[in-house]
């Protein structure tokens, strides 16, 4: 890359440099692993507190190992300890239903993706591999979704699975996410645009349907991108709080934000049970630290795809 | 099907594996080109279609309608022409949102940017770990709900970390989610938290786009990191920088799930923003009318502000 030419700058660089850089770059790597740590410790903090005793919280505000440690908060929130272990340690004696709400938060979840990946990978290989007159005015209607602030067609959408007797119900609650989702097709839509026409042309040649080279050809081929974006999918509805707040706040179909939501505002302004709270708070976080150990890598990168396109 | 196409080549009688992309000589391919697939097509779209218009272009419609009548979502909608509006002109507590969310965003993408492109550049030069990336962008995937509450407790007047770090350093505790003059800066701080490394990345995204070569030419030249970050990097990000800008100024205008869990709008007022106006009008008071000419003005004010961005982005462009 460097001409020959530029033997003496270089070398004259050479004899500056370590010094100042070393220096540099140390303050640099201290800012980064300050940012690190900012980053990390509440996460820290939270399990800490989960794991302390609940009475004992206040004796030692800032120690960083937990307070008399006790694995009686997670317990606690997953059902397991009984009224008298719970009120002992602090707690409040009533229960989170947490089992119940977890299955909620994944049937939702599984739902919507399931609905969002599969309608959004049919309309994304329309948009990007058949001709049709029409298709980028649609195309481009659909983007314009994305656009609308989602309190603003929320209300109209909460009358409407009211009027349908679909509150409080996973129907209802699945409604407007499960066949749209105009990210999902945007996304998509770019990877299909990326797969080579001869592929295409091959399998029409061999008499193949459109259904089959979706099917059997594209899917395949772009199976990478589908499992990032159910994976991104699968969190934002994990962690959808407005719309299930509204249409689904009975028990029988409480999702985890909704009811961490309530817990806290039932959680008595004298001693609230911090530690069950940051149990409980763990727990819900945790299904979305195993998906993203799971597929990270791939995650990471695609923040990089779509920050750019 | 409408691949008629297909009968001026001669069909092979054995199905190609998938994957045995390469076919050299594709005389047919213009006639191909032209092929016209609405029906297939339209069976392809057609739940993403449905979802579209009964999820989000009739209820765009009902909402825009809704903004023009009085309704309590027990009787009829009783239309009423602009009186909302003219109310909206005249609510205090409307124009005290509008303040406090400008407060909020000016505040949260002010900060975050800064340190997102910070961590950017910071990543950039120093390792492209995979590892630190995702590390950094941990919090963004985390629900809005446990966000608060992890900060609600660090930031506990009482027994919160936060607090108990500054009487240890001398300084006053503060009530961070309970004072009128912190609330709004505590929020935002918590949400800048959470966004600043999914923002980071998407900067990072947009370094990689600057050819490395200047970065060597300018080290040979003995350029300084500060130096080519100002003279190299910034310029060269602007673009991206603008995009990015626009896209988390709209996600900030619409705060709400951290409000909903902390503290309600309060104290007094403080930190009812804008999105949890529309809320407690329309969920709470069952005011459904005026929540939707709210949400209206919102729509309204989001244009304005993409517009106006666009526009001084584009006269950079140009000088």
């Amino acid at each position: 890359m460097t001409a020959t030419g530029l033997a003496w700058p270089e070398l004259a660089e050479r004899r500056t440099r370590p010094r100042r850089i070393n220096l540099g770059r140390l303050a640099a790597w201290a800012v980064l692993i300050a940012i690190v740590a900012v980053t990390l410790f509440p996460f820290y903090w939270a399990l800490r507190t989960g794991l302390s005793n609940n009475r004992s919280l206040p004796s030692d505000v800032a120690s960083p190992l937990p307070v008399d440690p006790t694995v009686g908060a997670f317990r606690r929130v997953l059902g397991m300890a009984t009224t008298v272990e719970a009120q002992a340690e602090g707690g409040s004696g009533s229960s989170l239903n947490f089992w119940l709400f977890l299955r909620n938060s994944v049937i939702f979840a599984t739902i919507v993706t399931a609905g969002q990946v599969l309608f959004s990978s049919l309309a994304a290989y329309a948009f990007a591999r058949l001709r049709w007159p029409g298709r980028d005015t649609v195309f481009f209607i659909f983007l314009i979704g994305l656009m609308v602030p989602p309190i603003f067609i929320v209300l109209p959408n909460f009358v409407l699975v009211r009027d349908l007797g679909l509150l409080n119900t996973f129907p209802g609650l699945v409604a407007p996410f499960v066949l749209m989702n105009p990210f999902a097709i945007f996304f998509l839509r770019q990877f299909f645009l990326s797969i080579s026409s001869e592929i295409e042309e091959a399998a029409v040649l061999d008499g193949a349907s459109h259904f089959t080279i979706y099917w059997r050809i594209m899917m395949p081929i772009i199976r990478p991108a589908t499992v990032t974006l159910a994976v991104l999918v699968y969190i934002a509805a994990w962690n959808e709080y407005l719309w299930p707040l509204l249409v689904g706040p009975k028990e029988d179909v409480r999702v985890l934000t909704v009811a961490l939501g309530i817990f806290r505002a039932q959680t008595p302004q004298l001693s609230p049970d911090w530690a069950g709270l940051m149990a409980a708070t763990l727990i819900s976080a945790l299904p979305i630290i195993v998906l993203f150990a799971a597929v990270g890598r791939k995650l990471v990168d695609s923040i990089q795809f779509t920050g750019l396109r | 099907m409408t691949n008629a196409n297909a009968i001026t080549r001669p069909v092979s009688p054995a199905r190609p594996a998938t994957g045995t992309a390469a076919r050299p000589g594709r005389a047919a391919r213009p006639r191909q080109r032209r092929r016209n697939d609405l029906w297939v097509a339209l069976a392809f779209i057609a739940p993403a279609l449905l979802g579209f218009v009964v999820f989000y272009l009739v209820p765009a419609v009902r909402g825009l309608y809704l903004s023009f009548t009085d309704w309590n979502l027990l009787s009829d909608p009783e239309f009423v022409g602009l009186d909302n509006y003219r109310r909206l002109l005249q609510d205090d507590l409307f124009w005290n949102a509008l303040w406090v969310t400008a407060k909020y965003v000016v505040i949260n993408i002010g900060i975050q940017t800064v340190l997102a492109v910070l961590i950017a550049v910071l990543i950039d030069r120093l390792t492209r770990s995979t590892w630190l990336r995702g590390i950094v962008l941990l919090p963004y995937l985390m629900p809005n709900v446990v966000v608060a509450l992890l900060f609600l407790w660090i930031l506990d007047y009482q027994l919160g970390i936060g607090n108990h770090a500054l009487a240890a350093i001398g300084l006053d505790r503060i009530p961070f989610f309970g004072s009128q003059d912190w609330v709004i800066p505590t929020i935002a701080g918590v949400n800048i938290w959470r966004h600043m490394g999914y923002t980071a990345l998407l900067i990072f995204a947009g370094l990689q786009a600057i050819p490395r070569m200047l970065y060597e030419q300018a080290a040979i030249d003995g350029a300084s990191e500060w130096r080519i970050f100002w003279r190299i990097t910034l310029p060269l990000l602007r673009p991206v920088l603008a995009l990015v800008l626009v896209i988390s100024i709209i996600g900030s205008f619409q705060i709400f799930d951290t409000i909903a869990v902390t503290t309600q709008g309060g104290p007094v007022h403080a930190s009812r923003v804008i999105y949890f106006y529309i809320y407690e009008r329309a969920f709470e008071n069952f005011d459904m009318g005026y929540a939707a000419t709210l949400a209206v003005a919102l729509v309204v004010i989001l244009v304005g502000v993409t517009v106006i961005q666009l526009k001084l982005l584009r006269a950079r462009e140009v000088d």
